[in-house]
């Protein structure tokens, strides 16, 4: 084998790679059946597809119309409306804000991913990153024209409605596992209650009793904007599905974990911190990735109060007589967009499950 | 507080515990003097076990008095810490924190309980990885320890907390054989440095190596305190010499 030529050796690699390949597509009756099943299916689509997305695709046209005749994807709506489809109605000249925010809190999300801060420092980045947020949106100091709520609109519209739902929710979260496992009895009752009367009801029908039950709660004449009632309501609505999550988690804590805690002399909230918790929520990381991801894809349900999502731009951009045929391109860029974090979210749980797996034994 | 340096390290005055019907210890008492090595054996649901985690608070005893170091415990959620902060315990599974590694497992209570800085911590946890011979897996996980190993990490994470006194229940019973002897050999330098121990094992010749005292515990009863010597020479009572003679297999 030494003295085999080079391209003996290359074309050996070959075959053993066209040998594993084979095993993998052709193995076996059935597997060999939904290999060529799999292959027509896209033998029938893919064609279509590229020429409909790529090919007669019109990335710069005037209307509709002119897409149509060119037979393909009508990109050009996209780029002729990403802008208000990412930010809504926000004052055109001001949109730089709008994309400063979302890049704050791409920065923030992947600062948190890398983990490679200290707890500290990253909780103060996030106070930091999110009062930023909020002057950019809101304006009024350093110069920026005061935009109110009702025009924050679009992408930073959601990520602030998830991000601020995760933040809240998780605490509350916590705090109703605890209470559900608590030995007072009035603390339980509570938790059980609270914690099945807001997963039994719709999402939907909590925003609008948010909209509506939130300000009776505040002092007359106390105005809360729409977006603030929602972000509360979307907290506790979170924080109920996080709970349940969290306490599967503390139920897979065996006894010995906690024995080990005391017979050391730690106290209950050491005991909680330094060992029940972690435990308890690197277990549930699938979980809680889950009720993320559904929760973000549950920020698109607030146009139903009149809040303005990224879905909803595009529906309000679809109006534009030019572009009334550009629906199917709308749906598809929304759909990507969409995606892409919740994929990024995903991507994310497993690397950590991954990195949190020696640690099990 | 003259009695806590000359009286009893550990001490249960007719203490009795009940898992609803069943009557799980009934009128123990032992004394168990600084530095004194008691190993505790008798047949499974003798309540050895319970006896054992009475001392810690692990269990709650219904009548009675325990006393360490001349605290009593009760109710008192301060006694309680105290005797804790005193009183080392070695479990049957180990119970290892698996999220942690060994190192972090055994500075964690010393910083958090013992206020200890993280330094100190360090070094202390590094000088009892080295007194259990494995000062090499400081940076592992648990779970990539073998078992005898792990059980090795739970003793220097009980004495990370420098403890007047060690409980162990059952050590080695979780261990495959060839492992057994690496702990026991642990166990052996520990009480030859002058720990009070009380030790839960079916290991004879360990207990016939280092203890001082042997209980004999059955219903939840102490049936029989001697010197080894003579518990396993002569045990008085039947039903302690019908169990060393299943035990000892002759
Ligand atoms: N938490 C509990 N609830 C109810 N009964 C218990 C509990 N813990 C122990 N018991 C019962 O009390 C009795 C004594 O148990 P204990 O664990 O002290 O026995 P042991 O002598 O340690 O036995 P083994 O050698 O099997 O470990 C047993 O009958 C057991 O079933
Ligand atoms: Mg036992």
């Amino acid at each position: 084998m030494t003295d085999a030529p080079a391209s003996a050796v290359a074309h050996s690699a070959l075959a053993a790679a066209v040998r594993r390949w084979r095993a993998r597509l052709f193995g076996g009756v059935l597997n060999s059946l939904l290999t060529l099943l799999v292959l027509y299916l896209l033998a029938r689509t893919l064609p279509g597809l590229v020429e409909w997305a790529l090919l007669k695709a019109s990335f710069a046209a005037p209307d509709d119309r002119v897409c149509q005749a060119a037979g393909g994807a009508c990109w050009a709506f996209i780029g002729d409306w990403f802008r208000f489809i990412l930010f809504g109605r926000f004052p055109y000249a001001e949109q730089w804000r709008p994309a400063l925010v979302v890049l704050i809190f791409a920065a923030l999300l992947l600062a948190s991913f890398a983990r490679r801060l200290p707890a500290r420092a990253l909780a103060l980045t996030w106070v930091a990153g999110l009062c930023a947020v909020l002057v950019l949106m809101g304006g009024g100091v350093f110069g920026l024209t005061p935009v109110e709520t009702d025009r924050w609109n679009g992408l930073p519209l959601a990520l602030i409605l998830a991000v601020g739902g995760l933040g809240g929710g998780f605490p509350l979260a916590l705090l109703l596992a605890f209470g559900r496992r608590s030995s007072l009895p009035a603390v339980r009752l509570l938790s059980i209650a609270y914690i099945e009367v807001a997963r039994g009801v719709p999402f939907i029908a909590w925003l609008f009793l948010g909209l509506i039950v939130l300000p009776l709660f505040l002092p007359q004449g106390f105005d809360i904007a729409k977006l603030w009632r929602a972000e509360v309501t979307f907290i506790l609505f979170i924080a109920a599905y996080l709970a349940e999550v969290v306490r599967g988690g503390l139920q897979a804590i065996p006894r010995g974990q906690y024995e080990a805690a005391d017979a050391l002399g730690l106290g209950y909230v050491q005991r909680l911190r330094f060992i029940i918790l972690p435990q308890a929520l690197s277990l549930t990381i699938p979980a809680q990735v889950n009720t993320f991801i559904g929760a973000f894809k549950d920020t698109v349900l607030i146009s139903i109060i009149g809040l303005f999502d990224p879905l909803q731009d595009t529906n309000t951009a679809l109006n534009d007589p030019a572009w009334r045929m550009a629906y199917i391109e709308g749906y598809v860029f929304i759909a990507a967009l969409y995606f892409v974090f919740c994929y990024l979210m995903s991507l994310y749980s497993r690397r950590l499950e991954r990195r949190l797996a020696p640690g099990r034994g | 507080m003259s009695d806590a340096r000359t009286g009893p390290m550990i001490e249960l005055r007719h203490v009795h515990k009940w898992f609803g019907e069943h009557h799980a210890l009934n009128d123990v008492s032992l004394a168990v003097r600084r530095g004194e090595r008691v190993v505790v054996c008798g047949p499974s649901g003798s309540g050895k076990s319970t006896m054992l985690r009475c001392v810690n608070r692990l269990e709650e005893h219904e009548r009675g008095q325990i006393l360490v170091d001349g605290i009593e415990l009760t109710g008192d959620i301060r006694h309680v810490d105290a005797i804790r902060r005193e009183v080392g315990m070695v479990f049957q599974q180990f119970n290892l924190f698996p999220h942690l590694t060994v190192l972090e497992n055994l500075v964690l209570a010393p910083v958090w309980v013992r206020r200890m800085k993280r330094r100190e911590a360090e070094e202390l946890a590094v000088h009892y990885l080295e007194r259990v011979h494995i000062p090499e897996q400081a940076h592992k996980y648990p779970g990539q320890l073998s078992g005898g190993q792990q059980q090795r990490v739970a003793i220097a994470r009980a004495l990370c907390m420098k403890p007047q006194a060690m409980l162990f229940d059952e050590p080695t019973s979780a261990l495959d054989p060839e492992m057994i002897k690496e702990v026991l050999d642990v166990m052996v330098e520990l009480a030859q440095s002058g720990m009070t121990m009380i030790c839960v094992t079916h290991e004879m010749g360990f207990a016939r190596e280092v203890a001082d005292t042997m209980v004999f515990m059955d219903r939840g009863e102490i049936v029989e305190t001697a010197p080894p010597k003579e518990f396993f020479a002569a045990p008085k009572s039947e039903r302690a010499r019908l169990f060393l003679s299943q035990i000892l297999g002759h």
